[in-house]
């Protein structure tokens, strides 16, 4: 089955990897910048790791018949500190127009600190200023309800925002609810011991239904499993999900939700 | 309401009655070997943290998952935005 993992940090990841993936039916990624895994020194930084999303990544991604999207953004980690914060929003519309990029993302929280809040909100600010779709991450573990809650908060502030056009990624069993009634799209994580194994994600799934859910291996420098999304499938198969609701929750919605992005081109897989 | 659900309550244990008894052993064996373990935990919030999630799968409620997840989080506080003096807008 072809499908799309719409949160994959290929920059961290081998092109052995791509390789894997399109093999495994993967036709298309979306990468949101994040974390190195140290905080940067200057927006410069953050300059060339925006021309590696927009330039380098679809590149390689191409040479495996996958098709590559971004999202724009200083993560929740580097927010805290508010001054580069400031340097890295004003550079990102130079980079809005490139083919592929999809909005501002993942944008969040990480230990749920006013600073954070600030550089959220501006985010938010910038992607409405651009008519941009919106990614957010919510922060792991015993931070992640208290967070989840305190964004749909600052969301519930923008009248004219659109929720069909925001994405609140790394739901698990106590966030997805709020996500998905106020009008969220929501996406659900696959990493075993952090977040969502397929079984849970799965059970989630058929609690909650099929609309407005995405799901993702999150795949990045740590541990993390870049073909998660075929595992998902998988377990699935073996509960006799039906294939059409499969590729609902791996092709038809990511799809979908992209597709809200003026950049979102993606030749039919079953045509081309 | 569930959506999609196509295994009977048999079906599913039959499939995972194993699957379950593994994890359960090994939550036993962690146990034991924390106990086996130099010095004392027993006053590590963490501890008392994992004893109320044991006891919370054992119950008959539904939605376990979701509250033994609420049970590791930590509280939220609707008035967060007063205390960092960030004024909401609506």
């Amino acid at each position: 089955m072809y499908y799309i993992d719409p949160h994959l940090h290929m920059v961290s990841r081998t092109t052995d990897d791509y390789e894997t993936l399109a093999k495994m039916g993967c036709v298309a990624i979306s990468e949101p910048a994040f974390w190195a895994g140290f905080d940067r020194g200057s927006a410069e930084s953050f300059r060339d790791y925006f021309k590696q999303l927009t330039e380098v990544e679809p590149r390689r991604a191409a040479q495996y018949g996958i098709q590559h999207f971004t999202w724009l953004c200083i993560n929740a980690k580097e927010a805290e500190n508010v001054e580069l914060s400031r340097e890295v929003l004003k550079l990102i519309p130079e980079f809005l127009d490139s083919p592929n990029v999809l909005g501002i993302g993942e944008i969040g929280l990480n230990k749920n600190t006013r600073n954070e809040a600030i550089i959220f909100q501006e985010h938010v600010e910038l992607a409405l200023a651009h008519d941009q779709q919106i990614l957010i991450h919510t922060p792991h573990l015993a931070d992640k309800y208290q967070g989840t809650r305190m964004i749909l908060d600052m969301l519930a502030d923008h009248s004219s925002l659109d929720r069909n056009r925001v994405l609140v990624d790394h739901v698990e069993e106590h966030t997805v609810g709020a996500v998905m009634e106020a009008g969220y799209w929501a996406g659900l994580t696959l990493y075993p011991v952090t977040k969502c194994t397929p079984a849970r994600a799965v059970d989630v799934i058929e609690r909650w239904g099929p609309n407005r859910l995405c799901v993702n291996s999150a795949g990045d420098w740590g541990p993390s499993k870049p073909t998660a999304v075929p595992d998902l499938i998988l377990e699935m198969r073996r509960r006799g999900h039906a294939e059409s609701s499969i590729r609902k929750i791996v092709y038809d919605n990511p799809r979908m939700f992209f597709e809200q992005s003026h950049n979102f081109q993606l030749p039919d897989p079953a045509t081309r | 309401m569930t959506h999609g659900v196509f295994m009977n309550s048999k079906e599913i244990l039959d499939r995972e009655f194993l699957e379950i008894r593994g994890k359960i052993l090994e939550i036993g064996a962690a146990l034991d070997r924390l106990d086996r373990g130099e010095g004392d935990v027993s006053g590590d919030p963490r501890l008392s943290l994992i004893h109320d999630a044991i006891r919370l799968a054992g119950t008959k409620e539904p939605h376990r998952a979701e509250r033994i997840q609420l049970l590791f989080s930590r509280e939220y506080d609707k008035a967060w935005q007063d205390k960092f003096d960030l004024t909401s807008k609506t």
